[in-house]
């Protein structure tokens, strides 16, 4: 817990802004895969992308790029923060679909 | 079938590395069987009741509940590891004495077995939710019971068995030096374990800034390869690390050691007057 207490602190000392608004993004689940796949956001800025889980099964939106692992139940719609992020491709799987569902975050 | 062969291996693997090394540090301590089968029982029942809630959790603290439940998770486990830390340095040494002298099991005294399960529970309940919904979503989705049934018993199956290779690799090393080991791999796992505590945090909002990724090592070792999802679970490797993530290992693995030195009861000894 001192680790967090401490990382919590610093964190705060290095943010002038802390909850900076957040541009936000839309993506959709739907037969297992991912509409759109190609999202295109602001490099160096914190996003948030709503993932709505239009299928009956739970899906998993994961990328080790982004480092985000989260569990989007059926028919719910959950929220994924990233960045910032250096300009480049940051691909994310569905990862109990992942044959179908791909996609990549492309930061410019 | 092998969709779900390869899911439930792979978090067999994710908690049995946890559940190898908790049976190794607890060599010769008599009913740490039933400590360490408590722990998976109980993380097992978790699982069910986090993988049923998994909405309303998902959908808890304006959708960050998912986030903040995994890094208490983890800071809880990150907080049994410590306490089993500081009682082994106080200790270690007289058990280890004991365990030389009868040649056999000694009992856990006051041992905070306790800890340890609950880091068994916690390890299990985290991996084993993503299989329950894994395989609840596969099973909704049509797939055959009986394939998955199959799938799913394969992958328990060769989990375990990966697990069986791990305490028994770890039990090789000679008594004299289990403890130094396992002290060490314990706080790697912690530091780990504080790494992704605080990477779930940034993502819940709850942290912001010293987001900032420090380097990317993906193209040599990735982490969503087998080699990288072991060392990412035993010691904590993450492939593009941000400033945060380096911090709360350094820390941890700094508070680790600084714990082990003062409650060493030598260190009493040694100290200047």
């Amino acid at each position: 817990m001192r680790a967090f207490a401490l990382a919590i602190v610093l964190a705060a000392l290095g943010m002038p802004s802390a909850g900076a608004v957040a541009q936000e993004f839309n993506l959709a689940i739907r037969n297992h895969k991912f509409e759109p796949q190609e999202i295109r956001v602001p490099a160096g800025k914190r996003v948030s992308i709503y993932v709505t889980n239009e299928d009956p099964t739970p899906e998993e939106f994961e990328s080790t790029a982004l480092k985000v692992e989260k569990v989007i139940p059926a028919k719910s719609k959950g929220l994924v923060r990233i960045g910032p992020l250096a300009p480049g491709r940051y691909e994310f799987i569905g990862d109990f679909h992942a044959d179908t569902a791909k996609g990549v975050v492309i930061a410019e | 079938m092998f969709g779900a062969l390869v899911i439930v291996f792979r978090e067999v693997i994710e908690a049995g590395l946890i559940i190898g090394i908790v049976l190794a540090a607890t060599r010769g301590i008599s009913g740490r069987g039933h400590w360490v089968a408590a722990g998976v029982v109980l993380g097992t029942l978790g699982a069910g009741v986090v993988a049923l809630f998994a909405e309303a959790i998902a959908n808890a603290f304006e959708g960050s509940g998912q986030e903040l439940l995994n890094a208490s998770v983890l800071g809880a486990a990150v907080v049994m590891l410590m306490w089993h830390t500081v009682w082994m340095a106080r200790h270690g040494r007289e058990m280890a004495a004991e365990m030389a002298a009868v040649g056999a099991a000694v009992t856990a005294g006051k041992r905070p077995m306790t800890a340890l399960v609950v880091v068994v529970g916690l390890a299990v309940l985290r991996e084993g939710s993503e299989v329950v919904l894994f395989l609840y979503g596969i099973l909704a989705g049509g797939a055959s019971g009986s394939s998955l049934f199959i799938g799913g018993t394969l992958g328990l199956a060769v989990g375990a068995a990966f697990t069986a290779l791990t305490y028994y690799g770890l039990v090789s090393i000679p008594a004299r030096h289990i403890f130094a080991v396992t002290t060490v791999l314990i706080a790697l796992l912690a530091a780990g374990m504080a790494a992704q505590a605080v990477q779930y945090l940034d993502a819940a909002g709850v942290i912001n800034g010293l987001s900032r990724q420090l380097w990317d090592s993906s193209p040599w070792l990735p982490q969503d390869g087998i080699i990288g999802r072991m060392l990412h679970t035993l010691i904590g490797y993450t492939d593009r690390p941000t400033e945060l993530q380096l911090i709360a290992y350094v820390v941890t693995l700094t508070a680790m050691a600084a714990l082990a030195w003062l409650a060493a009861p030598t260190r009493a000894r040694r100290a200047p007057a």
